[in-house]
């Protein structure tokens, strides 16, 4: 198909109705509106259901519903809205029914601003609602990646039957670029062996997250970390870009590992021997292969839109081999291609120390810029 | 040759909708009656293979136990959120939810107002017993006024604490409320009219004609700290003058309805 210019937001919506999509529920939040309008238009037109919900508690229990009947359903909300589909998050999770989780990350906490941000990662990376439960987490850094990542979200939180979060920034949501859709395919509502639908000739289905008995409870969490270590296993998603000759390497996911990439660029340009790896799949995150990076490389300089949340990630990776820098924009702001050609120009001459702390120097140089 | 077997003349049995399970309620306690009636009614109009049922958080929350129908279990309060979530992609299954006053009137209060607004094609059943029974017999949104529960332990102060909660009067005036009634469980002759209620609104929701609520008034002799007998005498004294019964919403296509 021909690339055409679409708006972020949009592209998702139209690539999920054309990918099975059966029924949307939300609620206004900025800046993933257009997702939400976009669905209220196109789903009735092709036959299937969107509600606008009073409010994500309801949005988040609607999908949970449909869900429970095996069909391809999702939402989509920002920073807030997403703190109050966790409830519902974690019964999902529960229950081991799959849907997928479109999450637009603004400048927080609390009502914060309605910029790009990746404050969230730790919220929907580490659980976020109670209870053992690890969502799959896709961090694209493009609209086409984000495009591409839809039906991979929904064969994911099928075959594993959890949710799948996309996860992107307002930026991601807002900009328009050049992208190609899939086809449009029919939906093809799946068998499953556990889906409410009626018990019509067979016995009928109870789902439910409630177990109880404490040993039976411990049995459905095995069941869920047996299927988490299989994602581990086989679903793990990154690119590296000018990895293998680098000293040193840049990590960053989603928009700061694409700000990352030019500011990669510029210092190759430069003649300063730094690559470039970005986790797609940020929970799980790829421990192993930035195990072995450590290997190679003298140190890591993680680029993060937070204080520093996959940061903790890195550090676990890496357990102290090498020195790790940080560099962080905060609140909605989004660093300039620039301002990590500094920080790289920075790493390529200074004496790095793997017993120092990121944070406390990054702050040190933040207080700086800030002032 | 005269037989020794009588012939049988059966009166009485389990509704075919029910499964074997012995229930946890209470002893004296309505939940079994409000179950019976409504497995009945799946019963004669033949609805139980199509039924996805909505159970509640609060005493009924293993109802999924008792009914022989699909079922899932939601979050509590967001019963009819979930009911709509179902009912969307499965728009000729029959979708119920079965909740109680706290699940319905206090936590779950958006999630019910927006789901009859909608003229959401779900039935709901909604058990008043003025207290939250599952958690020991708290104070609920529909507790009476000076009605001592564990957390109005001097009596519901409706100064500090507010006024009861009147729901079917409320839902009854949304344009998307098609059938909005309230019965009450106390003796046999309204549990007669209970049970037509339930039919009527399966029949709502059967022929698509929107949202249904039944409001069954119920006793709670454990937490009412009543035998009961005694329960069912102050769910009459007590509890119908404050919360009247009668039909507060019919639609025109439901008034037409000949069952």
């Amino acid at each position: 198909m021909a690339r055409e210019l679409w708006e972020g937001n949009q592209a998702i919506a139209e690539a999920a109705s054309r990918v099975g999509l059966e029924a949307y529920f939300g609620y206004p939040i900025t800046p993933q509106n257009e997702i939400l309008e976009w669905m209220s238009r196109r789903l009735p037109e092709l036959g299937r259901a969107f509600v606008q919900a009073e409010s994500e508690l309801g949005a988040i229990n609607m999908v949970y519903g449909a869900a429970c009947t095996g069909a391809r359903v999702m939402t989509s909300s920002s920073s807030p809205g997403i703190s109050l589909m966790m409830e519902g998050l974690s019964y999902i999770a529960g229950t081991e029914v799959p849907m997928v989780l479109v999450n637009v990350m603004r400048g927080g906490p609390g009502l914060g601003n309605i910029a790009p941000s990746q404050a969230d990662y730790n919220q929907i990376c580490k659980g976020g609602g109670h209870g053992d439960y690890h969502p799959i987490v896709l961090a694209p850094a493009s609209v086409q990646e984000a495009v591409d990542l839809m039906p991979v979200a929904f064969d994911l939180a099928e075959k594993y039957l959890n949710i799948c979060c996309i996860l992107i920034d307002g930026s991601i949501g807002q900009m328009m670029e050049p992208v190609e859709l899939p086809e449009m395919r029919p939906v093809q509502r799946k068998d499953f062996p556990w889906a409410v639908t009626g018990a019509k000739g067979r016995p009928r289905r109870i789902l439910s997250s409630i177990y109880l008995d404490p040993p039976e409870e411990e049995k459905t969490n095995l069941r869920l970390l047996r299927r988490w270590q299989e994602v581990q296993e086989k679903e793990l998603r990154y690119k590296e870009y000018f990895t293998d000759d680098a000293d040193f390497i840049v990590i960053g996911f989603g928009t700061a590992g694409r700000v990352a990439l030019s500011a990669v660029r510029a210092a190759r340009a430069q003649g300063i021997k730094v690559g470039l790896f970005r986790p797609i799949t940020v929970a799980p995150f790829p421990y192993k292969r930035v195990a072995e990076l450590a290997q190679r490389v003298g140190a890591f300089l993680v680029v993060e839109m937070n204080a520093g949340q996959m940061l903790e990630d890195v550090r676990l990776a890496v357990n102290g081999s090498i020195p790790i820098e940080f560099y962080g924009r905060l609140g909605g702001v989004v660093p300039f291609p620039d301002e990590i050609l500094s920080e790289i120009q920075r790493v390529a001459k200074a004496k790095l120390s793997a017993d120092a702390d990121p944070i406390a120097n990054w702050m040190k140089r933040m207080e700086m810029v800030a002032r | 040759m005269a037989t020794l077997m009588v012939p049988e003349n059966l009166v009485y049995e389990r509704p075919r909708s029910f499964t074997d399970a012995p229930t946890h309620y209470c002893p004296g306690c309505t939940h079994g009656v409000a179950h019976r009636l409504i497995a009945e009614v799946l019963d004669e109009m033949g609805l139980a293979e199509r039924t996805i049922g909505v159970a509640p958080v609060g005493c009924a929350v293993f109802a999924y136990n008792y009914f022989d129908t699909d079922f899932v279990e939601a979050a509590h309060g967001r019963a009819p959120a979930m009911a709509t979530g179902i009912k969307r992609v499965l728009p000729d299954s029959i979708v119920f939810t079965y909740q109680g006053d706290g699940d319905l009137a206090s936590i779950g209060m958006g999630e019910i107002v927006h789901a009859a607004a909608r003229g959401e094609n779900i039935t709901v059943f909604f058990i008043n017993n003025a207290n939250y029974g599952m958690t020991g017999g708290q104070m609920a949104p529909t507790t009476l006024p000076g009605m001592k529960t564990t957390s109005s332990p001097d009596g519901r102060d409706v100064e500090t604490q507010g006024y009861p909660i009147r729901m079917a009067e409320m839902l009854a005036t949304l344009d998307g409320a098609a059938y909005v009634v309230r019965r009450s469980l106390h003796d046999p002759a309204n549990i007669r009219k209970a049970k037509k209620a339930i039919r009527i609104a399966f029949e709502v929701q059967d022929r698509k004609l929107g949202f249904s609520m039944v409001e069954l008034l119920s006793t709670c002799p454990s937490n009412w700290n009543l035998s009961p007998v005694e329960s069912l005498k102050w769910l009459e004294e007590h509890m119908i003058p404050f919360f009247p019964l009668g039909d507060y919403k019919v639609a025109p296509a439901v008034a037409e309805l000949k069952i």
